[in-house]
């Protein structure tokens, strides 16, 4: 393993920020792993220093495949993570909306473009994803629909589900997106935390991230077996919105197989108790994102089904 | 008369509303919508609304038109001092146009499209951010330049800036109204968190210009100052490489030769000046930094080149 600085900024009135790389094996630039950039990606960041531990013992064992290299990033943002902020403490940019970068711009696309610049050129990329809502998800991989990456290589990381997404606007300035563009086919696994450890799902993504580094011939290493992915379109998930606004409670959870008409939660007046509104499920299948959090507003996507 | 244009439950017996004045007299139907406060920490436009809609309310007569104000597309972001719409990751200016059937954000942009449409032109005010002061000036996409440059010459701005367009850019409120066909103008001014009032009463003197051209004010207007057009011209960046504390030395508005001295970026634990800064072009200096604190990459002015000059 070579532990190195991939890019390196001074502060005003704080250490240095040092993004730290862990570099296995040689040769050919096969897989990028990237956790987080946001301030609370906690549970991104966690994942890949797992992923560093199991790398450190397939390198040991030998069971790195020749002229393959990988790289892993367990966190760009930490002077974020340090204060409790989300974003770049001092603007409030997204590190993932500056993406390729610009090495004569501003902070964070000169943080992007440093980072980018070492990440690139890799066969394939793996960001380990976050959502902008507080909530749960299915630990899935996505990929955005760039024409570039073909999605049946999903399959490869045995999620029980790979989702496709159609780029928006604001999504070309994402790594996942500019990835593609520089021909790196790039997956976003969610590990369904955000802001706090869930072992249980970690284990998941990391087992996953192996399994398909395995597939793909990149290493050799037994992993317990996965799910036979199912691919879909995002269009084809069905969001659920709140129609009313007050203390929410989920009766389900993520991964329940539920049925057209099922009770997915409640909502309750915050001064009176009141029930004002029952979530029921508009079509059959299976819960992959659940909203968490206490207090609702309308309008709010509390539950995402996939049929 | 005070309209709803959008309204959504909050969790705690409260509702999220999107409110509009609409002015109206005389029997022209011509609709001039004034819009602001899409970002929290942008104020200028807050005293341009209140300035055009009570100047208008006490000589009502001289209206033949319609005049809708917007102060507060994101009212909730202004009243936290939030950028952004609060507990929401994304740039409201990046939602647009939503969806009618979306979460909260995308539900109000999308209710904020279907009002403003078929305005005969609209004007979207935003100030800069808190970190850097601009002059008033109008931006345009340079697909949307042809049509909309001669209303951008009626405003009373200082300066017209033609940029090139983004695929970011597609999610901003000016660029789904131009695409829909209601002439929308974005007014850059001043610095976030404050009020300039000299910068809002010249706007007002554009707005009541524009009015008049578009035959829906009847009154007297002041003569409108001519705007530099940055087309077929260059901006220059001027970005710091080092950290620490911009101090100007360069005034804003200011024309300056390439390698001039403009500002110094300091240390104060060590008392060093650890980066001498210089203009990179010769040029005005449209932009300048007013948050001091500096990392490398912060922007610290932006300079408009003569015609002829090399991109910086």
């Amino acid at each position: 393993m070579n532990k190195r600085i991939l890019f390196s900024l001074r502060s005003p009135y704080r250490e240095q920020l040092d993004v730290v790389g862990f570099q296995f094996g040689h040769g050919r630039k096969s897989l990028a792993i990237v956790g987080a950039m946001r301030g609370n990606e906690v549970q991104q960041m966690y994942v890949c220093s797992r992923m560093v531990q199991e790398l450190k013992k397939l390198e040991a064992r030998g069971l790195i495949a020749g002229d393959c290299e990988i790289l892993v990033v367990p966190c760009v943002n930490y002077y974020s993570m340090n204060i409790g902020k989300r974003f770049w403490a001092m603007d409030n940019t997204d590190i993932n909306r500056m993406y390729p970068g610009y090495d004569q711009g501003e902070t964070t696309q000169r943080i992007a473009d440093g980072v980018f610049s070492e990440i690139k050129g890799y066969e394939y990329g793996i960001q380990l994803a976050s959502f902008y809502q507080q909530g749960i998800f299915l630990p899935h991989v996505k990929m955005m629909d760039t024409g570039f990456t073909d999605p049946e290589i999903m399959k490869d990381f045995g999620l029980e589900f790979g989702i496709i997404r159609k780029p928006r606007p604001y999504d070309t300035t994402t790594l996942n997106y500019n990835w593609q563009v520089w021909e790196t086919k790039a997956f976003s696994v969610y590990a369904n935390a955000t802001d706090e450890i869930d072992q249980h799902a970690a284990e998941e993504a990391v087992n996953a991230i192996l399994r398909f580094m395995n597939n793909r011939g990149i290493v050799k290493v037994k992993t317990p077996p996965g799910y036979i992915t199912a691919i879909l379109n995002e269009s084809e998930t069905k969001q659920i919105r709140s129609e009313h606004a007050g203390i929410f409670f989920s009766m389900t959870e993520i991964g329940r197989r539920i049925e057209r008409g099922d009770i997915l939660g409640r909502i309750t007046d915050p001064f009176e108790g009141e029930l004002v509104s029952e979530i029921r499920s508009p079509v059959s299948g299976t819960v992959y994102f659940a909203y968490h959090s206490p207090l609702i507003n309308a309008k709010t996507v509390c539950f995402k089904i996939i049929k | 008369m005070i309209e709803t244009v959008a309204s959504v439950g909050l969790a705690v017996h409260e509702n999220l509303r999107i409110q509009k004045r609409r002015i109206r007299n005389g029997i022209s139907n011509t609709r001039l919508s004034l819009v602001t406060g899409t970002h929290g920490d942008e104020l200028e436009g807050q005293y341009l609304a209140y300035m055009v809609g009570s100047f208008v309310d006490r000589h009502i007569d001289l209206l033949d038109g319609v005049l809708d104000i917007y102060p507060a597309l994101n009212p909730m972001g202004i009243d936290s001092i939030t950028r952004g719409i609060p507990m929401f990751d994304l740039d409201m200016n990046r939602v647009f146009p939503g969806s009618r059937d979306g979460t909260m954000a995308e539900a109000v942009c999308a209710a904020i499209v279907d009002d403003i449409s078929g305005s005969d032109v609209c004007i979207d005010v935003h100030s800069s951010n808190i970190f850097l002061k601009e002059i008033p000036q109008i931006r345009i996409s340079v697909p949307t330049a042809e049509i909309l440059v001669p209303y951008a010459k009626l405003m009373n701005v200082d300066f017209v800036w033609i940029h090139d367009a983004a695929t970011v850019l597609e999610s901003t409120l000016a660029h789904t109204l131009n695409t829909r066909g209601t002439k929308t103008l974005v007014v850059e001014m001043g610095v976030g968190m404050r009020i300039t009032k000299e910068y809002c009463e010249q706007l007002f003197d554009g707005v009541l210009n524009l009015m008049k051209q578009l035959g829906m004010w009847n009154g007297e207007t002041s003569t409108v100052r001519e705007p530099v057009i940055s087309e077929g011209r260059e901006v220059g960046f001027v970005n710091s490489d080092a950290a620490g504390i911009f101090v100007p030395c360069a005034d804003f508005g200011e024309n300056v030769k390439q390698g001039d001295h403009i500002g110094d970026v300091l240390d104060p634990l060590t008392g060093t000046v650890v980066e001498k800064v210089a203009a990179v072009c010769d040029g005005m200096i449209f932009t300048l930094r007013e948050y001091p604190v500096v990392y490398g990459g912060s922007l610290l002015a932006r300079i408009l080149q003569p015609a002829g000059g090399e991109p910086k």
